[in-house]
């Protein structure tokens, strides 16, 4: 499942872009082939990894969670990484190879802020010159990710365009490269796009599925039985689930946004869950699902968490839905907020918005008998950045 | 009609080939296009508006919107298309998720039936547009290839190899948008394109000493956008002002 013709996931993925940026996709293409098994790039990410962003990070078993759901639950504590959600992973490899490259600029497309934050850490950290496209929908969402991008040195540019969330984000951040291809690297934020970027963001990202692999094994002695991660763009899922996509006994679930429905009007849809019911097609360079209307223009999605907030999921997580090997499910915003109380009260930790996703699955699911004894959740961010959101939303009430 | 026919037209004439862009369904369209084509546009492109135009600048993203505001959809398209009485190329410009989506047969055969000879589809790389070049062949239709500056060497000579009707030279890294100059880039480019299909040059081209200078440095057209997409936009005075604008640059091509 994994040895799939190149750029393809079976028939999603490719290279759907305009011609000025092949030559650039071609150049990070050839340099990724070059450097991702070089001892000097090897070494110098595994001191960024162990030293900068504290991997690896703990897999910890939570005794209330799973006293109260009848399962073994384990949360690997993406939420720990430094900056505070998996992002840093992506943002440090993908960095280190544009330094290699020898591109002076980073550009980036955020949505809760936090690939912008993991963009703006490792720019200033690698003294790179660092832009971050965001959407002013969002920068409203997320104020204190845009006052952390801008501590960090780099400069956040609102993007009024569109729906005035990610998917213009990248928009602008694809117009920004188109322009700039030459001393610039895009540093896109999920394994969404197109070819070779599905695939480098998984390698980075699959970090979290190797540790999480030794690290159930030392625990438990043995694999789990399935893996629950949330779903935007899908790259902290596709980073768990990765090392465990050939063992098909265990259960992989991506919990993707439902929002406040499961309908659509004629031009935004409720939710975000484009692997659920989105429908075949072409966004940011790749073929893959996305909401859509009968026409094929892109339908503007919703979610309570911002990083979930995407028209599009990425190629291969498409694919692997399609031949079965995932399972697409979804969790409202209502069921999001219980689980993101649930946790801090029973456990100590507040996760990410996005992150409640996974564990509300977790709520859904207890008791359908799908999930076996021994259940990993990705926690892939904690929730400081959404206190406002939540007040705000809870305020309201 | 064909593209080719219009430039063996144009050729025997010594003349450039202005080719017109304007987004279908923001303003009236077809009284837009009418007044191109009288004020001596040879070729028309047809926007087919799309949700996430990622080529384009603000002024025709902003086109765009009002298309789609307006209820622009692909079938209204090709039934506003189907009632143009005009007797020169037209072509259509769209995202490839558009005609992904209603079927590459149907797409291009609704092409064909509605008096499109020529598809431009800025996200589709040479590396994915095979099947659509089938279906385009099919339906007699050339499929529009475009070159930047970025790209050369045998990707190049592929690109030029796969073309029909003319090739489009993207005058500099970037997007679409109205510009005063004309990049060193854009010559180089066209000298860099050894081929003889027609060339035309497109992205930043607004007044008639840019039409001149591209045509003295060796191209067959030029393709102009924004600056007519600014004028709609405006909403003032716009069949006139759009008449001296294309007269003003065709001048320059003859």
């Amino acid at each position: 499942m994994k040895n799939q013709f190149k750029g393809k996931f079976g028939q999603f993925g490719g290279q759907f872009i305009p011609e000025v940026l092949m030559p650039a996709h071609k150049e990070l293409e050839a340099a990724y082939e070059q450097w991702k098994n070089d001892p000097r790039f090897i070494k110098e990410l595994d001191y960024y990894r162990r030293d900068f962003a504290g991997r690896p990070s703990p897999l910890y078993y939570a005794r209330r969670l799973s006293k109260k759901y009848g399962h073994k639950v384990y949360l690997k504590r993406e939420d720990l990484i430094h900056g505070g959600a998996h992002k840093l992973n992506n943002t440090l490899g993908q960095a280190l190879l544009a330094k290699y490259m020898g591109k002076r600029r980073l550009i980036a497309e955020t949505g809760a802020g936090q690939h912008g934050v993991a963009t703006a850490i490792v720019g200033a950290n690698m003294g790179m010159t660092t832009q971050i496209y965001m959407g002013v929908k969002d920068m409203e969402r997320q104020r204190m990710n845009v006052y952390r991008m801008e501590l960090l040195g780099a400069k956040v540019i609102p993007v009024t365009s569109g729906s005035q969330t990610l998917k213009d984000a990248i928009n602008e951040a694809m117009r920004d490269w188109v322009t700039n291809v030459e001393d610039t690297h895009y540093l896109i934020g999920s394994v969404v796009g197109a070819h070779p970027f599905p695939s480098i963001v998984r390698d980075f990202q699959s970090v979290i599925g190797i540790e999480t692999e030794a690290q159930i094994i030392e625990q438990e002695g043995r694999l789990p039985d399935s893996i629950i991660a949330c779903t935007g763009g899908g790259s902290n899922a596709i980073g768990i689930f990765y090392p465990f996509i050939d063992n098909t006994e265990i259960d992989l679930f991506a919990v993707e946004a439902g929002g406040m429905g499961m309908q659509s009007t004629k031009t935004a849809a409720l939710h975000s869950a484009s692997l659920c019911v989105g429908e075949d097609g072409i966004l940011h360079g790749a073929r893959t699902k996305i909401l859509q209307d009968p026409y094929g223009q892109i339908l503007e999605s919703c979610s309570v968490s911002a990083g979930l907030d995407y028209s599009g999921v990425g190629p291969q997580l498409a694919y692997l839905a399609q031949i079965k090997r995932i399972k697409p499910r979804t969790a409202s915003d209502k069921e999001t907020l219980a689980a993101f109380h649930e946790l801090s009260e029973i456990e100590g930790i507040i996760p990410a918005l996005e992150s409640a996703h996974a564990l509300a699955y977790l709520a859904k699911a207890a008791d359908k008998g799908e999930l076996g004894e021994i259940v990993v959740i990705n926690l892939s961010g904690r929730g400081d950045k959404d206190l406002e959101s939540v007040l705000k939303l809870e305020g309201n009430k | 009609m064909r593209i080719a026919d219009k430039f063996n037209e144009l050729n025997r004439r010594d003349e450039g080939a202005m080719i017109a862009y304007v987004c279908a369904g923001d303003g009236d369209t077809p009284g837009i296009v009418h007044t191109l084509v009288n004020a001596g546009a040879d070729i028309v492109e047809l926007g087919l508006p799309f949700s996430d135009p990622v080529a384009e600048g603000p002024t025709i993203q902003a086109s765009i919107q009002r298309a789609l505001d307006n209820g622009m959809n692909t079938d209204r398209y090709f039934a506003m298309v189907k009632d143009l009485d005009v007797n020169i190329p037209l072509l259509v410009m769209t995202y490839y998720n558009l005609i992904f989506k209603r079927g590459l047969k149907k797409f291009t055969a609704d092409c064909r039936d509605s008096g499109i000879t020529g598809i431009i589809v800025p996200d589709l790389s040479m590396e994915e547009s095979g099947e659509l070049e089938e279906c385009c062949i099919d339906n007699e239709i050339d499929l529009i290839y475009l070159v930047t500056p970025v790209t050369k060497g045998e990707r190049l000579d592929s690109i030029v190899s796969r073309s029909s009707g003319f090739i489009y030279l993207v005058s500099r890294l970037g997007v679409t948008g109205a510009r005063d100059d004309v990049a060193v880039s854009t010559k180089e480019l066209i000298n860099r394109v050894k081929t003889d299909i027609p060339k035309a040059v497109g992205f930043g081209i607004s007044s008639r000493e840019q039409a001149v200078e591209i045509r003295k440095g060796g191209a067959d057209g030029i393709i102009v956008g924004s600056a007519l997409v600014d004028i709609i936009g405006s909403g003032h005075d716009v069949t006139n002002r759009l008449d001296a604008l294309v007269r003003q640059i065709k001048s320059g091509l003859k």
